[in-house]
């Protein structure tokens, strides 16, 4: 199951480990390899950033929904389609001329899935949950998101049951776009808050 | 501040956040199984999401900081499997895995009481109790003992240092509390910095 055919190399430990847990619990019929590929599948290709770049541009252009969104984000996601794992109590947090928003999890992993998906590696590996909390504006700056001195920089660690997400600011010189040519320009690192469109 | 690997917020000596232009979610067909196990054990109720993240917890901390991230999930799994009576040791070994490491047994819970103040309102100053966890916790150590003020209240949430121990299943508030950077951070603080944590209500004390 977990060594492809034209795979040449002898299974690592890992692979080996995971290889006898699956075969065991299949044994014990608490998995089934239909389930598993299921739950993968959902996370490869339909629950990502795509849903989250929706949530956002549809703030963008109606004030309305940008409200309803800041004021209860799990209400307002869900009248898109949006909800489910990691999406019990979402809470969007809005940057502005003086304020930047940003997301970290110092214990563990905790991220918005039916926004975001799945975290990637760096989001969840100790330099990003060490540094983001002591010196957010020089990890920003590293990763090429330099916040202006004058600017407050908000960090949130997910540390209980609230997963967040940042609604960035609409760039400049987009006024003449449509919502779904807005959505085009709107990047996970954004609603991560470690990009600033 | 922190005693356990995990509770990294803080921590110096990181380097670089190391980005991967175009990362899948996943990187090997172990990672996706792994996933979709855990995926499939958590939704049967065999274990809760308190428990799952303090058997990650319990990994020897080296281990913890050399391994990818689904080892962490594979090991936790595992950990949570064997000590429930799922499975045991030898018949992983007998199904291919020649050695199938798991993390260390849990220490005595030591949760904190359950407080008594009525809930914190908006605005309100409070102050991290100074705890120690031996068990699991949600309460980063990088605030206890920082004074911070509520920002928003959330609904009530079962205590995650009761739930990963025990049967019991308190519910309390949980606060966002915003602290000044240079109260965490003292000299060394960046201007013009907030850090905000979520909180339960029993890792809270009000300040006069």
């Amino acid at each position: 199951m977990t060594e492809p055919a034209h795979h040449h190399a002898p299974p690592s430990p890992i692979e080996q480990r995971v290889a006898a847990l699956e075969q065991l619990l299949t044994e014990k019929g608490l998995v089934t390899s239909e389930f598993i590929d299921g739950v993968v599948s959902l996370y490869e290709n339909d629950i990502g950033p795509l849903n989250g770049a929706k949530v956002v541009a549809r703030a963008w252009v109606d004030p309305d929904y940008r409200q309803r969104l800041l004021t209860d984000g799990t209400a307002a996601i869900a009248e898109l389609g949006f909800g489910g794992p990691e999406g019990g109590h979402l809470v969007v947090v809005e940057n502005t001329d003086t304020v930047h928003n940003v997301v970290v999890c110092t214990l563990c992993s905790c991220y918005p899935w039916p926004v975001l998906g799945l975290p990637p590696v760096w989001y969840k590996a100790p330099p990003y949950r060490a540094r983001m909390v002591r010196e957010p504006r020089a990890v920003l700056r590293e990763l090429g998101a330099e916040v202006p001195a004058d600017v407050e920089i908000r960090v949130w660690d997910s540390s209980a049951e609230v997963r967040y997400m940042v609604l960035p600011q609409r760039p400049a010189g987009t006024g003449d776009l449509t919502e779904d040519e807005l959505v085009g320009l709107v990047t996970r690192d954004a609603m991560i808050g470690v990009a600033r469109p | 501040m922190a005693e356990w690997v995990h509770d990294l917020g803080g921590s110096r000596g990181f380097g670089p956040v190391e980005v991967e232009p175009g990362e899948p979610p996943f990187h090997a067909d172990w990672e996706r199984r792994v996933f979709g196990m855990t995926a499939t054990v958590m939704a049967q109720g065999r274990a809760n999401g308190s428990e799952f993240r303090h058997a990650i917890e319990r990994m020897d901390p080296g281990w913890y900081l050399a391994s990818p991230y689904y080892e962490h999930w594979l090991t936790g799994l595992a950990t949570l499997l064997v000590e429930k009576g799922v499975v045991d040791r030898e018949e992983l070994e007998a199904h291919g895995a020649p050695s199938f490491p798991i993390s260390r047994a849990a220490a005595r819970a030591d949760v904190p009481p359950g407080a008594q103040a009525d809930p914190f309102a908006v605005g309100q100053r409070v102050r991290v109790r100074s705890f120690e966890p031996r068990g699991h916790t949600r309460c980063p150590g990088y605030v206890r003992g920082h004074r911070g003020t509520v920002v928003r209240r959330d609904g009530d949430h079962t205590v995650p240092d009761v739930e990963a121990h025990s049967e019991e299943r308190p519910a309390e508030p949980t606060y966002s509390v915003a602290f000044d950077a240079t109260e965490l951070w003292g000299s060394e603080a960046e201007p013009g910095a907030t850090v905000h944590v979520d909180l339960w209500h029993r890792y809270l004390e009000a300040v006069e």
